[in-house]
């Protein structure tokens, strides 16, 4: 019986032939990441537990990305970078990425992308939940907690349960008016927040394979919401030619069988699909744009690991190009390099900052920002009642600042449709 | 491992996601500094709007005045609890705040795991959903050799789902105590 791509890798890295769902395995980890927020308390938790002479298992393969909590004049989350950058040197760790200097890369899931520590084939674990990013890049990755982010760093081990896999298969190629994130927000609406609890999310078709790869980050990226261990896309070409001008590392490319066993399997036509809307208060809360047009909005924000890629800030700046946002509208690219790219892409000649500049939005530093909400003075926080339009990925009570505050999830180009009218807008009455 | 949890209940509904548990504002602390990590006691459950608060009636808050330990032991929530990010924060700010269990219809996998690998609490399935048919305040007793929670108040007893594959690290106490117990890191 065939294997899927998520049971490959994992049995790759376990050292075994075949791992079967269910199964618990120990696996070999190639890359650990982790952050601002999680960094310090899995720092004390190794040390704690493997006592004065704790060695790090690899400091090739621990990757620190401070970015939650940077801009922001709170004194602890300055304590707590601060803390990641004593560890750094303490240790002389080849790869950590210091806020305030040129390494500063902004979000970890973007960075990891940018800084070729997205390989194929390989398993990455990171203290973010959002970590099932890079599964974009044919790779097994997932987020875990501080403890078990030290157990690794003590290790280079950690169990984990062979999931079953979901495949979501897309035909198609995405029309002009719908990007990546309604493909997921549909997803989510249909199999709810718990749809894919200890699974893998494979996400195949000629729909994904036409999609960039930032595009393909943005499916991964949400397969969380829906509960899911993992994201997972095979890596073909342009995911080699990605990998290639970022890293020299080997890397292997593995494919799901023909006959793997898949726990359930979606199909999706793209010709068919509507832009897409999660309504407050969950990220399966869906429904159509044109269901809900004509909301009242207080705020547009465009940013995070979810929306915050260069292909967003593309979508809003061929809709915004020319136009004035009528509700305030906060830009944050997710990285450095993409904040970069903004001087340096165009639209018509001009380029996507002068663009969103002039059409009135405000635009904010690389980092994580407003799209968890954060220390009181976070860029772009919910205040009191707002009713906010986002491309970020989680609409909680509270998630993005205060308790009161509404949130709509969509796509960069639904976000800016609705930031020209000051209601949610459908991308096409603006196209 | 304790035979036996006993305490007061706090009930909660579907889909208690780590904002909820404690807010993103409050991941600022240290977690290892005596004084400072009883802030995350303090803020437990502070992001759960009020009316939702200790179910049924709601309106209920977690904690009262300005204690981080809270009245309540143990917490009865829906479908999906602990669902949304990865902070391990969220189980400490329980453990902080005195909870022992949680009994939930299910859970968001990543906070299952830090309850069991960082050892914070045992996080229970039910085989029906019992935040319904539980109320914040009832006296519970979990006997964890029968699985089983008793609701001293009413006198109903549920049936809980066995812990499963995971039982050896909750009884080893986190997932450290059970490698040194099996031999995979040395004993310190």
């Amino acid at each position: 019986m065939g294997m899927t791509i998520t049971e490959k890798i994992l049995a790759k890295a376990a050292g075994k032939s075949r791992v079967t769902p269910g199964e618990s395995v120990w696996l070999s980890v190639d890359v650990l990441m982790t952050h601002d927020v999680c960094g310090p308390p899995t720092i004390d938790i190794w040390k704690r537990e493997f006592g004065p002479e704790a060695k790090i298992w690899d400091k090739e393969k621990l990757v620190i990305f401070p970015d939650h909590y940077i801009f922001t004049a709170n004194t602890h989350a300055i304590a707590n970078v601060a803390k990641l950058r004593d560890f750094a040197k303490e240790y002389d760790l080849p790869n950590y990425y210091d806020p305030g200097t040129e390494r500063y890369k902004g979000v970890c899931h973007m960075a990891l992308a940018e800084e070729g520590y997205n390989v194929p084939g390989t398993v990455l674990f990171g203290t973010d939940s959002h970590t099932c990013t890079s599964g974009a890049f044919g790779m097994f990755s997932t987020g875990v907690g501080n403890s078990d982010a030290a157990f690794i760093l003590g290790t280079g081990k950690i169990w984990e349960k062979v999931p079953e896999s979901m495949l979501f298969w897309f035909e198609g190629e995405i029309p002009p008016y719908l990007t990546a994130k309604d493909m997921i927000l549909q997803i989510i609406g249909d199999i709810t927040t718990d749809g894919a609890t200890y699974r893998a999310m494979e996400f195949a078709g000629p729909g994904v394979m036409s999609l960039p790869m930032s595009e393909r980050m943005t499916l991964t990226n949400m397969a969380i919401e829906a509960g899911g261990m993992n994201g997972i896309i095979e890596a073909d070409e342009l995911t080699e030619a990605y990998v290639k001008a970022r890293t020299d590392k080997s890397y292997e490319l593995f494919k799901s069988d023909p006959d793997a066993t898949y726990h359930s399997k979606y199909n999706y036509d793209l010709s068919k699909m509507e832009p897409m809307v999660a309504k407050p208060h969950s990220p399966d809360n869906k429904d159509t744009v044109r269901n809900v047009q004509g909301t009242k909005l207080t705020k547009c924000y465009i940013g995070s690991c979810t929306g915050g890629k260069l292909e967003d800030f593309q979508f809003a700046a061929k809709l915004l190009f020319g136009q004035t946002v009528k509700t305030p509208t906060y830009i944050v690219p997710a990285s450095t390099w993409v904040d970069q790219q903004l001087d340096v892409e165009t639209v018509n000649g001009v380029s996507l900052r002068e663009i969103f500049v002039k059409a009135g939005c405000t635009i904010g530093e690389s980092s994580c920002a407003a799209c968890l909400g954060g220390p009181s003075d976070t860029f772009g926080r919910a205040q009191d009642d707002e009713v906010i339009i986002s491309t970020t990925n989680r609409n909680f009570p509270g998630r993005m600042g205060s308790k009161k505050s509404a949130v709509y999830l969509a796509s960069a180009l639904t976000v800016a449709a609705s930031a020209i009218h000051g209601v949610i807008t459908d991308p096409r009455d603006v196209m | 491992m304790e035979k036996v949890i006993t305490g007061k209940a706090f009930v909660l509904g579907d889909k208690i996601d780590t904002d909820q548990i404690i807010p993103a504002e409050h991941l600022v602390y240290s977690l290892s500094d005596p004084e400072e990590k009883k802030k995350y006691g303090y803020y437990a459950f502070s992001g759960v709007p009020l009316p939702e608060s200790g179910l049924p009636m709601g309106h209920k808050p977690f904690i009262k005045g300005d204690n981080y330990l809270s009245e309540y032991a143990i917490i009865i929530g829906g479908g999906n609890f602990g669902c949304g990010s990865s902070r391990e924060h969220a189980p400490f700010a329980l453990q902080v705040a005195g909870v022992k269990a949680v009994i939930a219809e299910s859970y968001a996998r990543i906070f299952y795991r830090n309850c069991v690998d960082g050892g914070f609490l045992i996080p229970y399935e039910g085989f029906e959903k019992l935040n319904d048919k539980i109320k914040t305040g009832d006296e519970l007793e979990i006997d964890i050799s029968a699985n089983l929670v008793k609701n001293l108040t009413t006198g109903d007893e549920f049936l809980l789902k066995p812990l499963g594959s995971v039982v050896s690290i909750i009884e080893a106490g986190d997932l450290f105590e059970y490698a040194r117990k099996t031999g995979m890191i040395a004993k310190g």
